[in-house]
Order: C-alpha cells, then sequence, then structure tokens
C-alpha cells in the first residue's frame, strides 16, 4: 500500500493542492506508490469572486461553474460525500454516507461560510453576494431600486477582504449610470477606525468616497438589524436607517472542523510558516480553514497550497522540508466599474496598492477565467 | 472558568490587529482576557479606543520593545 494522501475540501486550495502533486508525482500515483483521495461537499467548483458580478448582471452565471470531476487531474479519487468528523489522532475520518477515510497526509481544506444568522436580523434584513442565491436576489433588489438610502455594512471576520470596497464603488458607478445616484445615498460601514484593514488601502478609499460623496462610519460592530423599521445598529451605539441594506456578513469556517474539536470558530490553529496543524506533523491546513491573521482570500489559499505541495511532495519522495510559506498575498481591487488596481504583502512586506488604471481592470476580468488554470495547478 | 486566549498578529498587514481582535471576541466567554501581540504601534491606541466605545474591559497595555501586548478582558 503506498502512501495515502487525503484532502478534505474541494475548494481552490484543496483543488490546487490535488492537481499540482498529480503534476509532480503522477508517475509515482499510477505505479500506486502514492494515492490521493478528496472528499467535498459539491460536484461543481464555483469560481467565488464571480459573485461580485453577479448584482449588476456583468457575468454569466455558467462563468462561475465548472464540474468538480473535469477541473480534477483524473488520477485524483474523488468523493461527494461531506466530512463529518476528524480524527487526528487515529488518523481516520468519517463522512456524511457513513464512509470512514485512513490517511497518512491529511490536508485540511473546508473553507469558510457566511453566518448572517448569527447577527439578529440580519438574514431577514439584509442582502449579500457571497452566495449564489444572495447575489441573485441583490441583481433582482437592485434593479427594482429607484433611489434611497443603500448601507454597506462590513463585519469581522470576513473572506475577501476587498470586496466590501469594490461593491461600494461598483454600486456607485452601476447607480450614477442609471441616472439614480441624486436620489441615492450610500453609507459603508467598517468594523475598525479605518475605511480598510491595510493602511495604505484606507488612505486611497477615504478621498475616493469624499469624492463620490459616500459616506463611512468607523468603528462599527453590528449588534442587530431591525427589518421592519429598516434599522441597523452597532455594538457602538450607532443606529442608521437603510431602504437597501447590503451587508457582508460575519463568517465561520466549516462546521466538522467544530464537531471534531480541531479549533473555535472553525479555524484550526496553524503554523503560519509550515502550515501545519499545531502539534502535528501530518495535518496540513490550507486556505481559509487556518487561524493564521491574515487575508481569507482564494489568493492567499493558493500561494499557500502552491508550498503545501512542494512540501507533501518532498516529505513523501525525499523525506525532507522543501520550504516555508512567506505569507504572500495578491488582490486585484476594482475601483469601479471601469478601473481597477491591485495590492500585494507578504510577512515582511507592507502592502503598496498602485493608482487604478483601466488595464488592471481589464485584467481583472481576464484573470476571472485565468482561474481555472489556478485551480488546475497551471498558473 | 476563565481563560486567557491570545492572537499573534506580529507582521499581519490584513486584517491586522484589532480585526482579529474582534473576530476573537464573538468566539469567547464573558470574562476570558485575549491577549494581542502587534509589531504596529496603532494597535497600543486603536485597541483601547474600540474597547471604550463598545464597552469591554481594558486589562494592559505593554511595550516589550520590538512588540505591544495589548490584553482586553471580554464584559459583555
Amino acid at each position: 500500500m503506498g502512501t495515502r494522501i487525503l484532502i478534505v475540501g474541494g475548494g481552490l486550495a484543496g483543488t490546487i493542492i490535488a492537481n499540482g502533486i498529480c503534476r509532480q508525482v503522477g508517475k509515482q500515483i499510477r505505479k500506486g506508490d502514492i494515492s490521493i483521495t478528496m472528499i467535498g461537499t459539491s460536484d461543481q467548483h464555483m469560481y467565488q469572486p464571480g459573485l461580485l458580478y453577479v448584482p449588476f448582471g456583468k457575468i454569466r452565471e455558467s462563468e462561475l461553474f465548472r464540474s468538480q470531476r473535469k477541473v480534477l487531474n483524473n488520477l485524483v479519487v474523488f468523493h461527494v460525500d461531506p466530512a463529518t468528523n476528524i480524527d487526528v489522532d487515529a488518523k481516520k475520518v468519517t463522512t456524511a454516507a457513513g464512509k470512514t477515510h485512513e490517511y497518512d497526509y491529511l490536508v485540511i481544506a473546508t473553507g469558510s461560510r457566511i453566518m448572517p444568522q448569527n447577527i439578529p436580523g440580519m438574514a431577514e434584513g439584509a442582502h449579500w453576494f457571497y452566495d449564489l442565491d444572495g447575489a441573485r436576489k441583490m441583481r433582482d433588489a437592485l434593479t427594482a431600486f429607484e433611489g434611497g438610502k443603500i448601507i454597506v455594512n462590513v463585519n469581522a471576520p470576513h473572506k475577501c477582504p476587498v470586496a466590501p470596497l469594490e461593491i461600494t464603488f461598483m454600486l456607485y458607478d452601476y447607480l450614477n449610470e442609471k441616472g439614480l445616484m441624486d436620489k441615492t445615498e450610500i453609507t459603508y460601514t467598517y468594523p475598525i477606525g479605518r475605511l480598510h484593514a491595510l493602511e495604505p488601502v484606507a488612505e486611497w478609499a477615504k478621498p475616493a468616497m469624499d469624492q463620490n460623496g459616500i459616506k463611512y462610519e468607523t468603528f462599527f460592530n453590528t449588534k442587530e438589524v431591525d427589518p421592519a423599521a429598516k434599522t441597523i445598529t452597532s455594538e457602538e451605539g450607532v443606529t442608521l436607517d437603510y431602504d437597501m441594506l447590503v451587508t457582508i456578513p460575519p463568517h465561520n469556517g466549516a462546521e466538522v472542523i467544530t464537531d471534531s474539536g480541531l479549533g473555535d470558530g472553525g479555524w484550526v490553529p496553524t503554523d503560519k510558516k509550515k502550515l501545519l496543524r499545531e502539534g502535528s506533523t501530518d495535518v496540513f491546513i490550507c486556505g481559509d480553514t487556518t487561524n493564521i491573521p491574515i487575508s481569507k482570500a482564494g489568493s492567499t489559499a493558493h500561494f499557500e497550497a502552491d508550498t503545501v505541495i512542494d512540501n507533501l511532495v518532498s516529505l513523501i519522495t525525499e523525506d525532507r522540508w522543501a520550504r516555508d510559506y512567506d505569507g504572500k498575498v495578491f488582490c486585484f481591487v476594482e475601483t469601479g466599474m471601469k478601473e481597477g488596481t491591485y495590492v500585494w504583502f507578504d510577512y515582511t512586506t507592507p502592502p503598496n496598492p498602485g493608482a487604478p488604471s483601466q488595464m488592471i481592470h481589464w485584467f481583472k476580468l481576464a484573470y476571472n477565467r485565468l482561474y481555472w488554470l489556478s485551480a488546475r495547478g497551471l498558473l | 472558568m476563565s481563560q486567557r486566549k491570545s492572537i499573534d498578529a506580529r507582521g499581519a498587514f490584513c486584517p491586522g490587529p484589532l480585526m482579529e481582535l474582534i473576530a476573537m471576541l464573538k468566539l469567547v466567554e464573558i470574562g476570558d482576557e485575549i491577549e494581542v501581540l502587534s509589531t504596529d504601534k496603532g494597535t497600543a491606541m486603536d485597541v483601547p479606543e474600540w474597547i471604550a466605545k463598545v464597552g469591554h474591559e481594558m486589562v494592559g497595555v505593554e511595550d516589550k520593545g520590538d512588540h505591544w501586548s495589548v490584553v482586553v478582558k471580554k464584559a459583555k
């Protein structure tokens, strides 16, 4: 019996790792020296960043999805059978169908999920675009919107940290083009004392909002939403009226993580350089699932996954550690409907975003399709 | 029994020490303490300012030379 790699989670992190390992050790897998099994929750792979465009009708829904089986290398054994318990002591994972998978190396990449239900009234009173159903409802609400007060409300923790700013500036451009901005007031709320976690991004966003008349409320952590009165109140004691509430709900990790006692909130304590579960030498954690104080974003998952691939392959074939994760994150930032910029940083290099340009916006649109090469481990 | 948890946000640019603190406060019990380690000197001011606004309790801020240690207690 060869070395068994088990990947829990079929999102971007798990998929890149599975495909990347196949590209490096395909011969050994064919010979039976190594096996890769993935257990996921869906037979469809979704390009999550594409959801940003759905409320504005700027992307075809068919572009968001591919068959997970087709995205995966044929050498990966893939089951749609959600994990229900992960036992890192017994080195086995049990599933909803009652199957047990044993492993020599485990990769946990179960991601994060929105939790509007954690805040009273939010699920009933708010729109969001972080899942397809929510993005469709927000599109319909925007189509019917004739002016009024829109609040873009950001809650911690959340994935894709630039998306709240992107949706705000895209809303402005969308409503401006429809001739509705003279009848509309947009207010952006943020949990900490500036407009974005990244200070240079916050410094760029403030004059951009001022120039467009977008209001903002910082130190705003949502306590409750009153859908009948159409108000939202913060833990800090501020209440705002709205006609349309767009929220970035708070997130948790996957239920199987908390159910298995692997981490509060579904976040697994993880070594920030080795990406190993704290206390384990055979359990890698990748993507949103880690508790590393770093952006929960697709690019984080991508750069982490590259490190995990090299280390897994090196450990199995040469019994040595290959390299540490350097904390690299790269995010495109849509600054409206026509321009964009990008920001990158790592554990030692602070972010320094450049001026927005049309070219970067077009490159982001191109990446919306290039993503599938990333998932396949080619880019 | 109250616990103390730790966030090592040294060198973390995004989402940063205060956002990490806000997220962890949602996961701990009233009376628990959280220590935030940060290399961003702004943390030593941001956290007390926010804690005062929201009604939790500051336990202490300490300059450790190459980083700051900020300890808060969940009060509600």
